[in-house]
């Protein structure tokens, strides 16, 4: 009984095959998943806040989930857009897993939702590794981060589907050099599309609901090299 | 720090494994880590010890095998080195990478079951997914 095996077992097997699952019966019942990444404060709640009033006005049933290590005050803020929103805690964990999405939307989620935001931990390493059963994955960063962000958090924009910039009208206080953080960004993820975007200005905003709503109608989606991975 | 979470995975895929064969313990868990899977392997290594406690992995020692990134490109059919930061756009012609060959691995490679008995004595035997 003294043997090796080759067991040749992805470690995150189950969280894949959740996030298949989800993906797939969500798709049926017409509910596309967007999944948006980025640092903490770089602005998800606030673009996600503007994006969400816009389908409201627009007709289009959206509706989110949005994660933190604690406090609720994320979907207070998202839950004055009107639209059904449902804070997940996770009690300190930096990231989400699909098996968590799943069990949120449970007895929550309207049957009619087009569009489920999923606004991740802020954080962007662990997420990265973590498919929730989205059809559209988002980062964020906002101006004053740098543009090497790209460049350290390699994983996270390198299998970003869109890019989205925020805070842009503080850009040149915070001396953002664009053409370079786009430059790092096509560096890890060649052909992603990239947003500039701010809630003060409105630069940019709807962009992310029009994206979504491409994603839900059958859209060809940018895919990133990196997730066409041959391994 | 996501890696306790993998960690607990990896044990219990490996706990299931060992579960249904009978085995008594774990030597070690030989892990494949590519290099853009943004996994630290002193933290990875940290949570193992951790999540092994109390299972039929306790005590096992896990060995990580860095996967280096490649990506492949289609008109140049030529392979590069990534390198970290990570540059996938070729070298050569400079177009897009059309893949990523390899450096997203987060896989189990092997497992080696405790052998109270012959210690010294080891067979490899590989199984299928199912098995």
């Amino acid at each position: 009984m003294c043997r090796a095996v080759d067991l040749q077992r992805a470690v995150l097997a189950k969280n894949d095959a959740a996030a298949h699952v989800l993906r797939t019966e969500l798709t049926a019942r017409g509910t596309t998943v967007v999944n948006l990444l980025s640092s903490p404060g770089s602005g998800k709640t606030a673009l996600l806040e503007r994006e969400l009033r816009l389908a409201g006005e627009r007709g289009v049933s959206a509706a989110a989930l949005t994660a933190d290590l604690a406090t609720e005050n994320d979907a207070r803020r998202l839950a004055r857009s009107g639209a059904p929103v449902k804070q997940v805690l996770t009690d300190g964990l930096c990231h989400l897993e699909a098996d968590m999405v799943a069990r949120h939307l449970h007895d929550w989620l309207p049957e009619s939702t087009r569009l489920l935001f999923v606004e991740n931990v802020g954080n962007l390493v662990c997420p990265a590794g973590y498919d929730l059963g989205e059809s559209l994955r988002v980062v964020l960063a906002s101006v004053t981060e740098g543009e090497d962000k790209p460049l350290k958090y390699p994983t996270a924009f390198g299998l970003a589907q869109l890019v989205i910039v925020t805070k842009t009208d503080m850009a040149e206080a915070a001396e953002f050099d664009e053409p370079s953080f786009r430059a790092h960004v096509q560096q890890v993820n060649p052909g992603v599309e990239v947003v500039l975007s701010s809630v003060r200005d409105g630069r940019g905003v709807g962009t992310l609901l029009e994206r979504a709503l491409a994603v839900a109608e059958g859209n060809h989606v940018h895919t990133p090299a990196m997730a066409q991975a041959g391994a | 720090m996501h890696e306790m979470s993998l960690a607990v995975a990896v044990v219990d895929q490996v706990e299931a494994a060992a579960s249904s064969r009978g085995a008594v313990g774990v030597t070690s868990v030989e892990l494949d880590v590519g290099e853009l899977a943004g996994v630290v392997a002193d933290a990875l290594a940290f949570s193992f010890e951790l999540a092994c406690a109390g299972t039929v992995l306790e005590g096992a020692e896990l060995i990580t095998r860095t996967v280096p990134g490649v990506a492949r490109c289609e008109p140049c059919a030529a392979d590069w080195a990534v390198g970290m930061p990570p540059r996938l756009l070729c070298p050569t012609c400079g177009a897009a990478a059309g893949e990523l060959v390899s450096g997203r691995e987060l896989q189990i490679r092997e497992v080696r079951w405790a052998c109270p008995d012959t210690p010294h004595e080891r067979q490899r035997q590989p199984i299928t997914e199912e098995s």
